[in-house]
């Protein structure tokens, strides 16, 4: 007796709570292996998952076994020259391995690392565990345009797309008991009427009455028939209304000095810190828009490629940026509806007297229109002009303003999980 | 003799009429050769849903544990790599026997796998005597839900890593989760959730027994005369052993003994047991299991040849994959992983119907009462009544140590250089085959480790006796198994190797320097 099952169509991942459980137990060791991952890997490679290596005896699960040592004998296949009595030095030094370890242990204990893959999903959680997004407030109701279809019940109206096809047909048998009741019960009486008249004897009949009744009854009978079966009258359709929704999508501003003394380098730096936080920014908002602000000692909105590829000289005015992003702001973005981050990269350098300018601009202007600024000198000298101003306004907004120095590809992500920690709820 | 008919479909693409087909045609030879298995139940499925079933070691229903995950990665990797192809088939010792097919297996994979799992295993776990005393193959799916859903239960009640803990310490002790020499009681699932409950009770009563503060008065071993002993006169130490005989079972002894255990605990150290039990016949018969369906595949799909209902494309393709699978790379080839199971196997049973169709003058000698006799009735007595250690013993022939140029080599830590002891000569046939045999005790293979005394009226701690053999030590994976051990007995645990009644070396856990007060 044989039986076949189909059960390609059952669920797969079976072992996906085993994997998970698996993931939980080895945390810290795979939160380790992911941060050296983050920093080592190219500027544009965040987009694939990670392959993790454990140390085997981290996760090996003992029992009890034969150590080396004592005398044993072991089989093996393949004799080309031995014969019986050859005495032969011992392979490798410690008398493992060489002939025949392999049936004596079955466990797979080889390898030294047990490595296996991550999922993008799965590394990028690892990425940005324990991080969270300061201020991910949704945006007030009341200042939204933003409408996202939901249910609501049923309308006579609508597009043949949207019939509700079970309450038509309910409408549609409730008119139709309703409008036949009255012509069933008079076809009833009617054919009542007739059989009494003519159970009586013939010589009583009336035939004009038989005559008459017989007509009506087959008015009736045509009346019932031209009831409908359905009428664009029953017809229900689904009804949705426009229902405002609190604002998902944010703006992020990057925002890079390209002046002659940042080079290759700080840039690689920076982008490698910008695409963290798009990243970041990506897994919290339904879309994220990115704005590439570069400046010298103008300020320029470019495309992608030319903000990171391409050199230019001469001095630094920051302000110039940061007037180019609440410019912007006014123009495309308004606070009401994105959203808005702030990341800027710079190696700290400033013409002197716009420092104070920045800081002017950053506390009357810009600071109340967004979520969060973050700011990273790239630089092994110590901090000039702008850092001192800048410190100033973090002690105005200690809760949307983080800065942090990097001097080397090393702290991006240590920096990075620092700005973005997860805060105690006060 | 027989009529050559048309093939059944050709070519590599399979659907569900094509496969009916074949199994039909596969029954009726399998009936010929008089095969008895269970009812098959061939399940088709994905290769993602071959990593999952792997990944639960073989069963169908398994309950979690972190450890089926780390399986399931490992699975997974070597897959991606293309290091590892996956098995082409999983078969499970249950009633219905349940044998999975990938979908991306050719026709000529789907029916060899039929041949193999449904026919070759199948008949296997039915006929063998180890399965037929220690598993209920109609029983073992039931009691893997129970079990799964008892654990489950376990989780939301005393939280998940409690039980992850407890499952690891069992887990390190489920090759010890065994009676070896008396056949357990089978296993069944209706039986079990009826009296768990009372045993619960029942459990606690009797530890609570074993363990009282004041032990009253406790029955004395009669037979024990009282010795006079100054430091204790009133003989309030002379209770003499418990347990009264050492016990291998080591899971069982604690499920029944470890003073602090909770009742939910005690179950799953139960479930543990059971399943090691399940897989014990398994870990005994892999040669011949494999050996037995590899045979039989083999002569089932030539049978189908021969009868002209699979084409010659087929044959061959079929012959490929049967010569990797029975590939046997010598000690020294970079491929070399131990003995192949499939190839030792196969050529022994093979041997056996050579050495009964047509024996030469050694076999003769070697073999004189299956010379000559019926191969089918030989192959299936073998095949009933045997487990690897005793049918190498029984059935190792001078040709397959020849073919697979077998030898043995002694490897002694007070001997400087290693020594060849026997090849595949005269004079060495009998070693091989003696060695051999050895190697592939389960008895040998894994230390043999018993509860030798439970001290119940002093320090409560345990003590376990390693008896060991040709002073072969035990490896250093001991020190995190008697951690586990500890923490299921709850109190300090002791391990004493003995060799020739002597005590060699002692391990105890937690460590002399751990001033953790245990008691």
């Amino acid at each position: 007796m044989t039986y076949f099952i189909d059960r390609r169509a059952n669920a797969k991942h079976k072992s996906a709570v085993n994997r998970q459980r698996f993931l939980q137990r080895y945390r810290s060791h795979i939160k380790r292996s992911v941060e050296e991952a983050v920093n080592r890997r190219s500027i544009t490679d965040m987009e694939r998952g990670e392959k993790v290596s454990i140390p085997s005896k981290d996760i090996s699960e003992p029992v009890f076994q034969h150590g080396p040592g004592g005398s044993r004998t072991i089989v093996s296949p393949g004799n080309k020259e031995f014969v019986e009595g050859d005495r032969l030095r011992r392979p490798g030094g410690a008398g493992e391995g060489g002939a025949g370890e392999g049936s004596a242990s079955n466990q797979g204990e080889g390898m030294d690392e047990f490595a296996f893959s991550l999922s993008r999903e799965e590394f990028l959680d690892f990425v940005f565990d324990g991080l969270a997004l300061p201020h991910l407030e949704r945006k007030q109701l009341r200042d939204l345009d933003e409408v996202r279809p939901v249910r609501a019940g049923v309308t006579r109206d609508g597009v043949p797309s949207r019939i509700n096809i079970v309450r038509s047909m309910r409408e549609a048998q409730a008119r139709r008991i309703g409008m036949r009741a009255p012509i069933k019960r008079a076809l009833r009486e009617a054919e009542e009427a007739l059989q009494e008249e003519e159970r009586k004897d013939p010589v009583l009949r009336n035939p004009t009455r038989i005559h008459e009744l017989k007509a009506e009854i087959e008015r009736l009978e045509k009346r019932l028939e031209a009831v409908p079966f359905i009428d664009t009258y029953d017809l229900r359709y689904n009804n949705l209304v426009d229902q405002p929704q609190p604002s998902n999508k944010a703006v992020m501003f990057c925002v890079m000095d390209v002046s002659g003394s940042m080079t290759q380098g700080h840039k690689d730096i920076a982008k490698r810190f910008f695409l963290l936080l798009y990243l970041f920014l990506e897994r919290n908002y339904e879309k994220v828009e990115l704005v590439f602000i570069r400046h010298h000692t103008a300020a320029k909105e470019v495309d992608e490629e030319e903000f990171f590829y391409s050199r230019e000289t001469g001095g630094t005015i920051v302000s110039s940026a940061l007037t180019l992003v609440d410019e912007i702001i006014t123009k495309r973005y308004s606070p009401a509806q994105w959203n808005l981050y702030v990341a800027q990269a710079s190696d700290g350098d400033n013409w002197d007297d716009d420092s104070t300018t920045c800081r002017d601009l950053l506390m009357s202007s810009l600071m109340a229109k967004l979520q969060y600024y973050t700011y990273v000198e790239i630089t092994p000298h110590s901090h000039q002009a702008l850092w001192e101003e800048y410190e100033r306004v973090q002690a105005r907004h200690p809760e949307r303003f983080a800065m942090q120095q990097i001097v080397e590809p090393g702290d991006i992500y240590p920096v990075f999980r620092k700005l973005f920690r997860k805060r105690i709820a006060q | 003799m027989s009529t050559v008919s048309t093939p059944i479909a050709t070519g590599s693409d399979w659907n569900f009429e094509i496969l009916t087909a074949y199994e039909r045609e596969i029954a009726r030879f399998a009936k010929e050769y008089r095969l008895d298995t269970y009812p098959n139940q061939i399940e088709i499925i994905t290769s993602e849903q071959m990593m999952d079933a792997y990944a639960s070691v073989g069963m169908p229903v398994g309950y979690h544990h972190w450890s089926f995950g780390k399986q399931f990665l490992s699975v997974e990797q070597a897959y991606r790599r293309g290091q590892m192809g996956l098995a082409y088939e999983l078969v499970i010792n249950s009633d219905p026997c349940i044998a999975y097919l990938m979908e991306e297996n050719t026709l000529m994979m789907q029916i060899l796998v039929m041949a193999h799992a449904c026919y070759g295993h199948n008949s296997f776990f039915k006929g063998n005597y180890l399965f037929r005393a220690w598993t209920d193959a109609s029983a073992i799916v039931d009691y893997l839900v129970f079990a799964r859903k008892y654990i489950a239960e376990c989780e939301q009640r005393h939280g998940v890593t409690a039980v992850e803990q407890l499952l690891d310490a069992c887990h390190a002790l489920q090759n010890y989760g065994v009676d070896r020499y008396k056949r357990p009681s089978p296993i069944s699932s209706e039986e079990e959730a009826r009296r768990q409950q009372e045993r619960e009770a029942y459990l606690q009563a009797q530890v609570n027994a074993l363990w009282r503060t004041i032990p009253g008065k406790a029955p004395r071993d009669e037979s024990q005369a009282f010795v006079e002993d100054g430091d204790d006169p009133l003989g309030l130490h002379q209770y003499g052993h418990y347990p009264p005989e050492p016990q291998e079972n080591l899971l069982y002894f604690l499920e029944k003994n470890a003073p602090l255990l909770e009742s939910w605990q005690r179950e799953i150290v139960r479930i543990v047991r059971k399943l090691a039990q399940y897989f014990y016949p398994q870990r005994q018969t892999q040669v011949m299991n494999e050996g037995w369906a590899t045979f039989w595949h083999y002569t089932l799909m030539n049978r189908l040849y021969d009868e002209g209902l699979i084409d010659e494309g087929t044959i061959l393709e079929f012959l490929h994959s049967h010569t990797a699978v029975v590939q046997q790379p010598g000690f020294d080839s970079p491929h070399f992983n131990g003995i192949n199971p499939y190839a030792l196997g196969f050529a022994m049973f093979s041997d056996i119907r050579r050495i009964c169709e047509a024996p030469d003058e050694e076999d003769r000698e070697w073999f004189p009462e299956i010379a000559g006799s019926d191969w089918l009735e030989t192959v299936h007595f073998a095949m009933r009544n045997f487990k690897d250690e005793s049918f190498i013993q029984q059935f190792l022939s001078p040709k397959v140590i020849r073919d697979l140029k077998l030898f043995s080599l002694d490897d002694d830590d007070r001997d400087e250089m290693l020594t060849i002891s026997a090849i595949h000569d005269e004079r060495g046939y009998q070693r091989v085959r003696e060695a051999l045999s050895t190697q592939y005790a389960l008895s040998l293979r894994e230390p043999n480790i018993q509860v030798w005394e439970a001290d119940i009226r002093g320090d409560r701690s345990l003590t376990l006796r390693h008896v060991q053999d040709a002073r072969r030590p035990l490896g250093k994976t001991l020190y995190p198994v008697l951690r586990h051990l500890h923490q299921l007995w709850g109190f300090a645990v002791k391990l004493e190797s003995v060799e020739d009644d002597e005590v060699v070396r002692r391990y105890q856990w937690p460590l002399p320097g751990d001033a953790r007060d245990s008691g």
